[in-house]
């Protein structure tokens, strides 16, 4: 079971898409950091990632951890957004035959998981193919 | 700093050990290590381990063992490094007797898998992964390894039965190993039709999840002809970090860790990959094998698959990968496995490995991984003459 505070205070990251800024060097990290990892600084502005990008890579995941029995087979990936930040998350509205390395994709809201009856809905980005 | 030598090692078969609780385990290693060990006494107990507070409801495994061994009031404490757990144990023990604070520690890991029901194991072995921006998401170790494993195919073009083979030489080198758990050998097509996991990883990609205790005493090296008449000496030990999150590293296919970790050992021991003649890699998966024998310097990136099948990774070429089996075929009771690998080199530089024995081992070295690649160990051991 998450905690409902440690769900919530992950919300401008997971689901607004915020990450960091780092004010004297201007490299953008995600997940934040205390420090940056290019030039020490301890000061950064919010930053949006974008919500475009490509797939670096991809696994048709068919023996699943517990709390996503329900989605298997799915698809996880690591998408590179227009910017060059990298972030792991599922592929959805597609299917294993429907995707590639290097295909474009959009990030939409939606479900995670569940927490049992009685606990938390969790939700964030996933990306979906962008079909031109 | 002093010196520091190992002078005994004891371990368990890697199994299913159904019958024996987390202490039992250790202290049938520890009892093994200290059986021909002529030492007056311990002055430190430093142990791996990573699953126990959510497989075995058990913290404080220091205090544990240091109990079950009889040997409190010692200094006795628990290292955690995920599936590196053994080797950072390794690692503190090492720094206390160079350093002079202590001077014969005992040292190791230990694993209780199956103590873990349903997806306890699996969600455990997840947590050395980044819980709040990989396993949010349904990942889990074997899908983010996958997404390396995919990348690593599409990048260098390389053939899936590539890593099959891998799979198949390891176990054919663990069917000679008497503490292995899967101690048979296997076919490409073994691996090719095993059941699906996360694409492209199949079942014999993976090692297997067991139970498992190694120990080792240390010492420093100019008192351990007076302990034992067979000794090896740490010559260099290093360890080193990376991203927590796979996704954030500038190059997926590089462990950043394992070279930094193992530039750091081989500067120290004053030799290069080139000298090495045996090594115990971390191979989790086939592909971690396959980054692991790269990054270590004993192959360029991307060529893995080539020297493979040139069978460079056997008796004969270019350094002798995992006698035991590795991962996949020894087992891989995670925070024992770097202390595994170390008693295995020792016993290869010690002419003791029988049927897995390379044949005069000199120079021989351990790397064993935390997380997929946030966390390396590397160390050189070397024979005294």
């Amino acid at each position: 079971m998450m905690s409902v505070p440690r769900y919530w205070r992950e919300i401008p990251r997971r689901t607004r898409f915020e990450g960091t800024k780092c004010k004297k060097c201007g490299h953008v990290i995600y997940p934040p950091r205390g420090r940056c990892d290019r030039c020490g600084s301890d000061e950064f502005t919010s930053y949006k990632l974008p919500e475009r990008g490509k797939i670096l890579s991809f696994s048709v995941v068919r023996s699943p951890p517990r709390g996503f029995e329900k989605l298997a087979p799915f698809l996880l990936g690591i998408v590179e957004l227009e910017d060059g930040t990298r972030v792991t998350s599922q592929i959805t509205d597609a299917g294993p035959r429907d995707i590639s390395i290097g295909m474009p994709v959009e990030a939409v809201f939606r479900k995670i998981s569940e927490d049992g009856d009685a606990g938390i809905i969790q939700y964030a980005l996933k990306f979906r193919p962008v079909f031109r | 700093m002093r010196k520091v030598a190992i002078i005994n090692y004891g371990m368990t078969k890697v199994d299913k050990h159904w019958k024996k609780s987390l202490r039992e385990l250790f202290g049938d290693a520890a009892k093994a290590a200290l059986k021909d060990a002529r030492v007056p006494g311990l002055d430190a107990l430093i142990v791996g381990n990573m699953c126990a507070s959510d497989l075995s409801d058990q913290n404080n495994i220091g205090a544990l063992l240091a109990d079950y061994l009889g040997i409190t009031p010692i200094l006795a404490y628990r290292v955690e490094a995920a599936c590196g757990s053994g080797a950072a144990a390794i690692l503190a023990a090492y720094s206390a007797v160079a350093s002079g604070m202590n001077d014969i520690v005992m040292t190791g890991g230990v694993e209780k898998l199956s103590d873990g029901v349903g997806g306890n194991t699996t969600l455990a072995l997840g947590k050395a992964a980044d819980a709040d921006y990989e396993l949010f998401f349904g990942s889990s170790f074997v899908s983010l390894n996958a997404l390396i494993m995919n990348h690593y195919m599409h990048t260098y073009n390389t053939p899936r039965e590539s890593f099959a083979d891998f799979a198949v030489l390891m176990h054919k080198n663990g069917a000679r190993n008497p503490y292995a758990q899967l101690p048979f050998e296997i076919s490409r097509e073994t691996v090719m039709n095993s059941d699906r996991i996360a694409d492209p990883i199949t079942l014999f990609d993976c090692a297997p999840v067991g139970d498992g205790a190694a120990a080792l005493i240390l010492c420093p090296l100019e008192d351990a002809p007076k302990y034992s008449d067979s000794f090896v000496e740490i010559g260099g030990i290093a360890g080193a970090t990376d991203t927590i999150n796979v996704a954030s590293r500038a190059d997926l296919l590089s462990l950043n860790s394992t070279i930094v970790a193992a530039d750091r050992a081989y500067k120290m021991a004053k030799v290069t990959p080139a000298d090495v003649d045996v090594a115990e890699v971390h191979d989790t998966f086939t592909i971690t094998g396959a980054l692991s024998i790269e990054d270590l310097g004993f192959c360029e990136k991307g060529k893995f698959a080539k020297l493979l099948a040139e069978r460079a990774f056997e008796p004969g070429g270019v350094v002798v990968v995992n006698p035991s089996g590795g991962l996949k075929s020894r087992g891989h009771p995670v925070g024992a496995t770097g202390a595994y690998q170390v008693a295995e080199v020792a016993m290869q530089l010690l002419g003791k490995a029988e049927r897995m024995q390379v044949s005069d081992a000199e120079v021989g070295l351990t790397q064993n991984i935390g997380g997929s690649g946030s966390s390396s160990f590397v160390s050189i051991l070397r024979r005294v003459k």
